[in-house]
């Protein structure tokens, strides 16, 4: 039902707009985390099931726990409204012209006789049923086509963790680390 | 009425049923959506839920943060070490179809153990940098 | 959906010069990873509409056959989320270091310091 698409791309837009208009940090913390879960219900209507959960458990939840945990430690009101920067409002809009004259080239949504269906996704979508056996064939292609992009991210993961605990460790007997 | 007395008897029915949630997650990724990121994930919400209701010292108390600290180098370990046991089986880096007698179980061996040591690893950063967070406020 | 045709990419455009401009023009560093994290879903968002398949559902096999959308998109923007997670919480780390040292968190506050010291 494209009507419920529509409407729920009007609110992704109003909320993403809100969020950056508020004084209020907290309140902005809590609508970034509406406006991730708006995003998760449009990807689930688009058939893309897998990343819908992903942002639902990493966008909406574990997003707004670190912004929540980074404002109990810092201020919760932004200073002063700033006044519109002229210089960053043109280049935005400059930047954003050149992007849709860019898309005027694009296929249409939805189109099954886009480049981007012809050239590895149908031997994905082909053999993995007869080589890998595994009925999810976001799994298939993550862990086992692509399973050098993963092991990369795994490690992107890992060294962040390892930055958080560089930065924010706490010994209890001494002051700084 | 003490407020805290729901809270704290809501999360002691909710927890377990978040953990075994995620899971279920975790080993039908195959099956469904679902897979490492998401499992662990959901698994460290249950301990950040633990830790919003029952407090810090409590969680520490559950999960060290040096234990934790461990499990996130355990993960990437254990899917590199796939990558080498293939390795040393004859086929290539992360090649699943020599980890077993038969290619296509050997894909399903393969998977398993790379989702388990994602889940691992993404799991215990969200706990750690949590901990991070939390801990901070207190001196 | 008949409809949407380029309508999609417009608003991908919009929400990414939202982010963009949030980032370069406010002060505040919390409002700037937050418009940082916008910018990253808008891109999101450009890849799954460009995965999608007209009648296709979601890319897991089932028996009899169907249309299904394309995978390649949705693996790599699994990716993409996890990585814009660990970038957001180093980030906040840091917001929070910078507080402890320079005492506020808006930007034109923290340079002034930083000229006089």
């Amino acid at each position: 039902m494209w009507i419920f698409d529509l409407i729920i791309l009007v609110f992704v837009v109003i909320t993403a707009f809100i969020s950056l208009q508020v004084k209020d940090l907290l309140s902005a913390a809590m609508i970034f985390g509406v406006y991730s879960f708006l995003m998760c219900l449009l990807w689930s209507g688009m058939g893309a099931v897998d990343v819908a959960f992903t942002e639902a458990a990493v966008g909406a939840g574990m997003s707004t726990v670190l912004f929540l945990g980074a404002l109990g430690l810092t201020t919760k009101e932004e200073k002063k409204a700033s006044a519109p920067s002229w210089g960053a409002l043109l280049l935005v809009v400059l930047t954003g012209a050149a992007l849709v004259y860019g898309t005027m080239d694009l296929p249409h949504y939805g189109d099954p006789a886009a480049p981007i269906h012809h050239h590895t996704a149908p031997r994905f979508i082909e053999e993995s049923p007869k080589e890998i056996g595994v009925p999810n064939m976001v799994t298939s292609v993550l862990a086992s086509y692509r399973g050098y992009d993963t092991l990369g991210e795994t490690t992107v993961i890992f060294t962040a963790g390892l930055g958080v605990i560089l930065i924010l460790r706490r010994r209890n007997k001494e002051e700084d680390v | 009425m003490n407020s805290n007395i729901v809270l704290r008897a809501v999360a002691k029915l909710f927890i377990p049923f978040i953990m075994l949630f995620a899971l279920y997650v975790q080993f039908h990724g195959d099956y469904g959506p679902g897979g490492g990121f998401q499992a662990g994930v959901i698994f460290a919400a249950g301990f950040i839920l633990h830790a919003l209701i029952y407090g810090l010292e409590e969680t520490q108390k559950v999960a060290k943060p040096s234990t934790v600290e461990i499990f996130v180098a355990l993960g990437v370990l254990i899917y590199a070490g796939t990558g080498v046991v293939s390795l040393l089986k004859g086929g290539t880096f992360l090649d699943y179809g020599v980890l077993e007698h038969d290619p296509v179980h050997g894909q399903h061996l393969g998977i398993l153990l790379v989702e388990l040591g994602v889940g691992i690893t993404v799991a215990s950063v969200m706990m750690t940098i949590f901990y991070g967070f939390a801990g901070r406020g207190r001196s | 959906m008949e409809w949407p045709g380029l309508y999609n990419y417009w608003i991908v455009i919009i929400l990414m010069m939202t982010g963009f401009y949030t980032a370069i023009s406010r002060n505040n560093l919390i409002k700037k990873i937050i418009g940082l994290n916008i910018f990253a879903t808008s891109v999101l968002f450009l890849y799954i509409t460009m995965g999608k398949v007209r009648g296709g559902t979601a890319p897991i096999v089932v028996e009899g056959g169907a249309i299904y959308s394309n995978p390649l998109p949705h693996v790599l923007m699994l990716t993409a989320i996890v990585v814009g997670v660990a970038t957001t919480a180093l980030a906040l780390a840091l917001v929070v270091r910078i507080n402890e040292a320079y005492g506020t968190i808006e930007e034109d506050e923290i340079i002034v310091q930083d000229q006089e010291s």
